[in-house]
């Protein structure tokens, strides 16, 4: 049980995926900057996220390893989760049009997400459990989608501040997540 | 547009990373070290240029609706053979850069430039662009990592130019990614303004 809470608590703040690990900035910085859609993106995400660490560790164990092409990994990772992806744009496209709308470009790019890839490749790399390996997918999908709405409530604040015209967009929100990633470097004391 | 236009388009008008914003996961993980942006740049423009070959050749017979996961393919095959590559040859960088190699799969440069130009142009433009585009980014990586190494370690290239009592360890912890390419972003845009390329 201890072991589950120290993936989960490193996972969410030590090495928070976007603030410590630089995995999934672009839509870090495309999409915060509305929180209603940064809470849409991070549900995408994290839904692609755990279902594609689930899969991507069965294929793993069950086909890659025992026919020893365990050097496909990269491209059989990759396929997957493009399929996944596409598997959740129709679905939300049928249930949810407004998410659908508001979520933009930025749903086919959950494929290029690298912290999807990036979270299945640590899973392997850790030589995670089954159990293990979806607490550390979920609790990765839980610190994306906490650093996504920290992330833009802070710029929805920023709208009214006199910003210098060469610093406004990215260079601020950069400079913003640094601040923030230095207030997560506080967090590295907890285990 | 002359080949050599395509060439230099990618280094400052167009720069990936720059002017584009693309890219920024390995441009932020791995410039901890000038050693470590110079062979991330190498080894993404290695895929870049073999990724944009093949895909400016078979440009007729991939069907348009299938193309994506064709080009996703073309790319992880790549990212594969150059994984393999600097495991048997570049054993300490490979050790450096460690999940950010695979990870040059799902960067938004190579399979942007797939779509956007080597899907739509012969294989000689695609060639020069998939160069420049390279050495832009390699260039991008090089200046940030500078920042970074020079600050933070007080070395470049691992040679010590700073008295070693002066550096300031943030800038190779994670915010002082966040914090180098936000702030040259700006002084970009700034001179950007300022003389109007």
């Amino acid at each position: 049980m201890q072991e589950y809470l120290i993936i989960i608590i490193s996972a969410v703040l030590i090495n928070n995926i976007v603030l410590s690990q630089f995995l999934g900035i672009c839509p870090f910085l495309g999409v915060s900057k509305k929180l209603s859609s940064s809470l849409g993106m991070g549900g995408a995400v994290s839904f692609v996220l755990v279902l594609s660490g689930a899969i991507t560790w069965l294929v793993r164990q069950y086909i890659l390893l025992p026919f020893d092409i365990g050097y496909m990994q990269t491209v059989a990772f990759i396929l997957i989760i493009a399929s996944l992806v596409q598997f959740v744009e129709m679905v939300m496209r049928k249930f949810t049009p407004p998410l659908y709308k508001a979520l933009g470009i930025y749903l086919p790019l959950i494929t290029t997400n690298c912290a999807v890839l990036g979270v299945a490749i640590i899973n392997v790399q850790k030589d995670f459990s089954f159990g293990k390996a979806m607490t550390h997918s979920l609790a990765h999908a839980a610190g994306f989608t906490l650093a996504l709405v920290l992330m833009s409530g802070i710029r929805e604040r920023m709208e009214d501040a006199d910003i210098p015209e060469s610093m406004q967009g990215t260079p601020i929100a950069l400079v913003i997540a640094a601040l923030m990633s230095i207030s997560f470097l506080g967090f590295s004391g907890l285990i | 547009m002359s080949l050599m236009q395509e060439f230099t388009k990618g280094i400052v008008k167009e720069n990936p990373l720059f002017r584009l914003v693309l890219g920024t996961c390995p441009a932020l993980a791995v410039t901890t070290s000038v050693e470590n942006g110079l062979g991330m740049g190498a080894a993404f423009t290695g895929v870049l240029l073999a990724s944009n070959i093949v895909i400016s050749l078979m440009r007729s017979i991939i069907p348009a609706s299938v193309r994506i996961p064709a080009y996703v393919v073309i790319i992880a095959s790549f990212v594969t053979m150059t994984d393999q590559l600097m495991h048997a040859f570049t054993p300490s960088l490979y050790k450096a850069l460690g999940i950010f190699i695979p990870l040059i799969v799902v960067n938004c440069i190579i399979l942007g430039r797939a779509e956007a130009f080597a899907s739509r142009n012969s294989i000689l433009p695609s060639i020069m662009d998939a160069l420049g585009m390279g050495l832009g980014f390699t260039i991008a990586l090089g200046l940030v990592s500078t920042f970074r190494e020079v600050l933070g370690a007080g070395t470049f290239l691992g040679i010590q130019i700073l008295p070693e009592s002066v550096p300031a360890i943030l800038m190779i912890l994670p915010p002082g990614g966040f914090i180098t390419l936000g702030c040259l972003l700006a002084l970009l845009n700034k001179l950007q303004k300022k003389y109007a390329w």
